[in-house]
This record gives structure tokens, sequence and C-alpha cells, in this order.
């Protein structure tokens, strides 16, 4: 494995100037994909219609108790706030190791937090097989200079983070200029060194399936180990037919290369019903090599207490009242 | 820039640093698992909502009345019988076309706008009893029960409520003629879409001023006798509708009754040939929706996952007895290969099994006739030289089950490529060009659907044009809606039903 070496991080910071900041511009070709990237179209109602049918399939008793367990097993708990402190880290973590009561329930697969709170996070998790995830590269817009976000990126991954969930310059992106967007990919890639690459497409600022299909056929070759729909900041977040575009490229992606690469459905994701709608997209388009928290993650807070709901109304039968849930 | 260099870019081989990983990542063979990781549990619709009556009449003048040998009606999931039906006579078709007849005057005389009233009624009282009628639908048919609760039902009611529009603007529907309603019409139709069938024939007729003898296919009349008692309580006046059950023996004495104006055939292009000749030198109007091999075309710059759903779509929907099926797919040959491995994941993820289970996809055979005739075709193709791929699935024990099944290396010589097969068998066939693929989807006695599947909005436009289907449909398939006309060409049939094109077989125009 050929790491970047620490002094990489610095000698690129020295040279952070207006003009140098965001890569060697004059040397990038423009143009709708890059070469040999052919761009692959969707057809928006059809995949609309496609994802509907999803969230027609009808989960029941031992289907539902399974799906919610696979559910909080998959989920990345999140907190990216501008008020977050160790405290509520450290209370995120916890809830993370122990989300319910019912020691049935699996813990979650990972926290994700922003950079500064890595080492706390692993602090707290020490021990565990919970994963620590941040955020680097200038989240959530991803508009800074690549030597600082590469630099993030490097001392995230020092800090302790396992996996390192990146915005692409979806500026570049919408303007063309698709192979810097793959550059910069391939070079946070590098920086990650042995950590997990999760890259953030932003779907809801591409704005067509056309640009989701695109900017995820070239995370997946720019070498992402995940590709992820939202930062959660910016409305729509991750949808069904998003996913579904996603989905389908790594599929493609899988069939020609043989690489197994990761989705992660991040924003939005608020009830339960909703994660097994996500369930039923992932069995039935990838199949069960995806079904597991090491290839597919939902990225979401409020989801884990409405698994907790459901889970406790399958062996009621009643819905407990908000305030047997812990709020962390 | 120091040490980081922007790369010249390397499609399909990324300068991946951790290269080691991702080779032992890398699987010998790319093949996805759709197994039973996570199992849907069964997800059975409740019969509860609907009694199944022992016995079914015909519906003649406003009352349900007996008269003939009794025949079985069967569940097809199970091959048990679920209900019977008489077998209606001469006798009893002359008193229906009677009734008829001597309805037909005080009901055309109606202000239309009171026959629109009355078209509104069913249609509202359809949406209310849509559950009872889907599983009714579901039990008598074979056909998935999200198919019957999504499709049918929604549609049937909606025909209903569109021609309900027409009735009272039928001075403004073809400006400069007057038109004025033909009498009486015989209407047969089949047993794929039973419900659905008999809105579009009744709701035209009625909303025209005719009245109605409906024969339903005798594997399925359930639903189109709940359907009279739905017409009698939406204020059909006694006579408007009547319903005849029976077999061939009931529709050629229905449609050789010298009693009547029109016929409305839906079904096979061998009874429609009957038809039309028994007709031959009479004024009995005729129309008639017959048999199809509709081709979907899949060009390479083609969204293909999406045509992929339209594949599945246009020969798996209603276990591909429509006769509008996508039967041929017509691939260009530069993307053959990518998209029948899609279609083969696509096809290990279909759910085949118990039609009332909310998470079949693919339900029942209707009749142990129409399962032989499949299984028939794809011994034929098999004995063609076709290569078949099947879906690998447990099918149920007893029930009509045909699991669906994809023909390869089909050439247009073969018979699987040239006749109805009316059954989940998709035969594909490869193209070169556009001509060529024109040249093959029109290479066929049949001409009522076709479905083109292209990015490029030109190029399905000129197909359109070019393509000899009554139905054409562009990047997608087996859409239907009241306001769009459907029919077919050459074999297929003549005439249209739906939108205002559908009024004109029910109206003289003068």
């Amino acid at each position: 494995m050929n790491q970047p070496s620490k002094n990489s991080s610095s000698g690129q910071s020295s040279d952070s100037g207006a003009g140098s900041g965001n890569g060697a511009g004059a040397s990038h070709r423009t143009g709708r994909a890059p070469a040999g990237l052919p761009a692959i179209t969707v057809d928006a109602r059809a995949v609309e219609a496609r994802a509907a049918r999803f969230t027609r399939r009808s989960i029941k008793n031992e289907a539902k108790r399974a799906a919610l367990a696979a559910a909080m097993s998959m989920v990345d708990l999140t907190t990216l706030e501008g008020m977050d402190t160790p405290g509520k880290v450290e209370r995120l973590c916890r809830k993370a190791l122990q989300p319910g009561l019912d020691p049935r329930l699996p813990r979650v697969a990972a926290v994700c937090v922003y950079p500064t709170f890595v080492a706390h996070a692993r602090q707290v998790l020490e021990g565990s097989d919970v994963r620590v995830a941040a955020v680097a590269t200038a989240f959530p817009s991803g508009q800074s200079f690549l030597d600082v976000r590469l630099d993030e990126t490097r001392r995230t991954v020092d800090a302790g983070a396992h996996e390192i969930d990146m915005v692409i310059d979806r500026g570049a992106f919408l303007a063309g200029d698709h192979a810097r967007v793959f550059d910069e990919i391939a070079a946070t890639k590098e920086a990650c060194g042995a950590a997990h690459l999760k890259v953030i497409l932003e779907t809801g600022e591409l704005s067509t399936y056309d640009n989701v299909r695109t900017a995820s056929d070239l995370a997946m070759r720019a070498g992402a180990d995940f590709i992820k729909t939202s930062t959660g900041k910016i409305a729509p977040a991750s949808t069904m037919p998003v996913c579904l575009v996603m989905a389908e490229a790594i599929r493609d992606h899988y069939r020609a290369t043989g690489v197994q690469v990761g989705l992660k459905a991040a924003g939005g994701i608020r009830t339960s019903k909703q994660a097994w709608h996500y369930l039923v997209l992932i069995k039935e388009t990838l199949g069960d090599a995806w079904l597991t928290p090491d290839w597919f993650r939902i990225g979401a807070s409020s989801l884990v207490n409405d698994l907790l709901l459901q889970w406790e109304r399958l062996d009621t039968g009643r819905y407990q009242s908000a305030v047997y849930f812990s709020n962390d | 820039m120091s040490d980081f260099e922007v790369k010249e870019i390397t499609p399909a081989a990324p300068t991946s640093v951790d290269g080691d990983a991702r080779a032992a990542r890398r699987r010998e063979a790319r093949t996805l698992l759709f197994g039973d990781l996570w199992e849907y549990a069964p997800a059975p619709e409740s019969t509860a909502v609907v009694k199944v009556r022992e016995r079914y009449e015909h519906f003649i003048g406003g009352r349900f009345v007996g008269g003939g040998e009794p025949m079985a009606v069967h569940n097809p999931a199970t091959a048990e019988q679920i209900s019977e039906i008489p077998a209606a006579g001469p006798d009893v078709v002359d008193r229906a076309v009677n009734a008829a007849r001597a309805a037909f005057g005080p009901w055309s005389a109606r202000p239309a706008s009171e026959r629109a009233k009355v078209l509104y009624h069913i249609g509202r009282m359809l949406q209310e009893r849509a559950r009872e009628l889907a599983v009714l639908e579901t039990l008598d048919n074979g056909k998935p029960i999200a198919e019957t609760r999504d499709v049918d039902l929604p549609l049937a009611a909606a025909h209903f409520l569109y021609y309900a529009g027409w009735a009272d603007k039928l001075d403004y529907a073809f400006p400069g003629v007057s038109p004025s309603p033909l009498g009486v019409a015989a209407q047969v139709i089949p047993w794929n879409f039973p419900l659905l069938m008999a809105a579009w024939k009744i709701a035209p007729a009625l909303a025209c001023g005719n009245t109605v003898v409906l024969k339903p296919a005798e594997t399925t009349p359930l639903s189109a006798s709940v359907l009279a008692e739905i017409c009698a309580e939406a204020g059909v006046p006694d006579g408007v509708v009547n319903i005849v059950h029976g077999d061939g023996d009931t529709g050629r004495a229905l449609v050789s009754h010298p009693g009547i104006d029109k016929v409305a055939f839906t079904g096979s292009t061998e009874v429609g040939r009957q038809i039309q000749r028994t007709l031959a030198g009479t004024d009995v109007r005729l129309t008639l929706e017959l048999g199809g091999k509709g081709a979907n075309i899949v060009f390479e710059d083609a969204a293909l996952d999406q045509a992929v759903e339209g594949i599945v779509n246009g020969i798996w929907f209603n276990q591909g007895q429509v006769c509008c099926a996508g039967s041929r797919l017509l691939v260009q040959e530069s993307v053959a290969e990518t998209v029948l491995d899609k279609l083969r994941d696509r096809l290990a993820t279909l759910r085949v099994g118990d039609p009332l289970d909310k998470n079949t996809d693919v339900g029942a055979i209707n009749s142990a006739a129409q399962l032989e005739r499949i299984a028939d075709y794809v011994r034929i193709g098999q004995a063609e030289g076709a290569q078949m791929h099947q879906l690998a699935c447990d099918l149920p024990d007893k029930g009509w089950f045909f699991a669906p099944t994809i023909f390869t290396h089909v050439a247009q010589s073969h018979r699987i490529a040239q006749e109805e097969i009316f059954g989940p068998v998709l035969a594909v066939q490869t193209f070169r060009t556009p001509d060529e693929a024109v040249e093959l989807a029109n290479n066929t006695p049949y001409g009522l659907s076709a479905g083109v599947w292209s990015d490029k909005g030109s190029k399905v436009f000129e197909m359109t044009r070019r393509l000899r289907a009554g139905i054409v449909w562009g990047n997608t398939f087996n859409q239907f809606d009241p306001a769009s006309p459907f029919g077919g060409y050459k074999e297929s049939g003549f005439g249209r039903e739906g939108g205002r094109h559908g009024l004109l077989p029910y109206l003289r125009l003068r």
C-alpha cells in the first residue's frame, strides 16, 4: 500500500494559493464524462415507478423483526451540528453501543462525527467494534482548497477515523469538469490510506438522475469504497429513486470489474417503514451480498428510536410513548 | 503542486493505491445472489371481504335468473371449484337480447346528463367496493392481488368515470355531424382482465345511449356478476345491462342473434374470424380486439435498467396473458449481452406463487387448458433450437403455475417468434439497425402493440411512425389510460376502445 507521506500535507499546504488550491486546473480536461466513461442515462419516470414498487412490498411479522434488527445494525448514528460538544458526542457513542435495552438488538454500525471529535469518539468506543466515521473535505460544501481537504482527510485518519465521508465538488461537477472530480476523489482515497472512503455525491444538488449516475460511476472508478447520497444538509436528501440509480451503478460496476462497492443512504430516513423500503431496494437490486452493514449503511439519528418503537410493538402489540426511549 | 500530481484518467483501471486489497475483493464469479438472507414473511390478503357464492346467475332485465347447464368455476391458484354458473342456451340469450331491445328506447331517450350520472355512480361504487372486487378477481382469475388492487380496479373505475364525462358531450365529440346510438350491443370479453374488459365495453356503450348484452368468459364470470349488482344499485334501468354466462356456444348464439346492432369482441384471432364470417353481409357493426405478438424494441442508447423494467412489465405482467404483451424482445446486438444479464438478474427477483400474497409478482395461469398451451409452446421453442432460461423457483404443489421463461437465440422463422403464446414466455431476438428493427417488428400477422426504448426522442417518434401497431409505447410498456385509444392493425383486429375514438363504434353519425 502506498501510504502518502506525512510531509505531503504540509508540502501542499504551503503551496495553497488561489491559483493552485483547487488543483492544477489547466491540465484538466472538461466535458461530459472522462474519456472512456460512457454517459449512462436514466429514465426519470421509469426509475421513480420502479422505486415506488419497492415501497409496496408488504413486510410482516418475522420479516419485519429481521428488517428492524438489520436496519439497526446498519445505522451510522450521526451528529453533525455546529453545537456538537465532547459531551454530546460521548452520549451519541453510548447510544450507539446500546441503542435499546433489549439484548437481542444489535448495536449500530458506526458513529459519524466531525473530524475534531474523532479521537474522543474512539476513546468512548474503545473495545467495541462500532466504527468511527468522520466527514472530512470541507463538509458539507466541499468548497475549499484541495490541499486543505486532503490535509483534513489525512489528519482525520491520523486521529483514528475508520471511515472518511468525503463530499465531491458539486461546483466542478456541474461545471462539467468531471475529470477534476475524479482526480480529487482519487487523491482523497490515497489520503485515506487504510481508512474506508465514502464518497458523498450530494444528490439533492446534482439534481438529475443522469448526474447521479455519472457521479456514481466517477466515484467508483476513482476508488470509492462506498458511495453515499447526501450530507443531510440539503433537501432533498436520500430518496428511493436516487438510491436505486446508485445501486444500479454499483451493480454494473461489480459486473464489469468484480469490485464490490457499498451504498450509504443518508438524510431523511426517519421511520422504520422507510428503512425497510431501502432494504427491499437493496435485496431486489443488489442481492444478499449487500444486505450487511459492510455494504449498506443508513445515515440517520432519529431513525434509531423509531426502530425501537416498532421493535417494542412487535413484542407487545402496542406503541409505547416516546418517553420510554432515550433521546441521545 | 509538490508531490501530488494530477493523473491522467485511466478509465476502468483506476490508479488505486491499494490494488492488492481490491484484487482480494474481486470475485471470480461476478454474479448477484438473490437468496433468502432476508425472506419476506407471507402477506396474504384477507378473503373475509368477499363471500363467493355457490352459484352466480345470468342478469337479465334487472333480475338474476337461472337457465342452462351448470359449469364449474375454478380458482386457478388451487385448481379447486369455487362456484358455478349456468351456460346460457339460445333461449336465455334470446331473453337477454329482447330485454336489451325493450330497454333501448327509454334509455336512449333519457337526458344525456342522466346517463352520465349513472355512469359516475358505477365508477364510484367500483371504487368503494374495490377491495372486495380485487380479491374476487384474484380468486377467479389467478392474477396477483397487487395487480387487481393497483391496476384492474382503478382502471375499471376510471373507464366509467371517463365515459361518464363524454355522455352529455357527444354533440361536441365529432363536430359537424350528429351522433345517435346504435341499439343493442353484444359484447364478448376474455378472461385475462375480466372486470376491466367489462368496463371497457359497457362504459362507452352506455355513455352513447346503447343497451348491452355482455358475455364474460366462462372461466372468469364472477366479477361481472358483481358489476351487474352494482349497475342495478347505481340506477341503471332494467334491461340496459344484461349479462349471460356460458362458453363459446353461448357466444355464438349471442353474436348471431338477429336482434343485435353491434358486436364488440375481445379475444382470440381465431374466434374473431368466425364472428366476422357470421356477420358478413349483415348491417351489424363489428369491432374486434384480437391477439398480438408485440415487439419491445431496445436500442443501445436506451436507459437500459429502465428498459429492463419495461421488458419485465411487458411480458410478466398478468403472467403474460395480455393481448398487447411485449412477447418479443428486439434488442440491439451491441447491448444484447448487457440487457440479457440485467434481465436474468431481474428475473431472479420475481416472486411466483399465491396470487393472494401481496408480495407475489407472478400468479397463476388462468386455466389448465391455457397452462397446457403454454407448456406446448415451450416444448416447441426447445425443439426449434432456441435456448431456454427459466426462473428457478418452487412452484406451488397445486394450481396452475408456470415459471417465467426467456428464450434466446430465437429466429424470425421460429413459431415462438410468430405465434401468440399468451403466457409468461419471452422470445428474444437481436437487430443491428433501426431499419432492421422495424422490419422484424412489422414482420408478423399481428399489429397490436410495440415498445421503443431510446433516450433519443427523435428516434422514438420516427420508430412510432414506422411501426404497424395500434399502440406504441415510448420508454414504457403496458400503460393504460381511459383517455387513450387502444386497438390493433392487421390480424389484431379493428376499431378502437378508449378515448374519444372509443365512442365511434357505438354511434351512428349523420
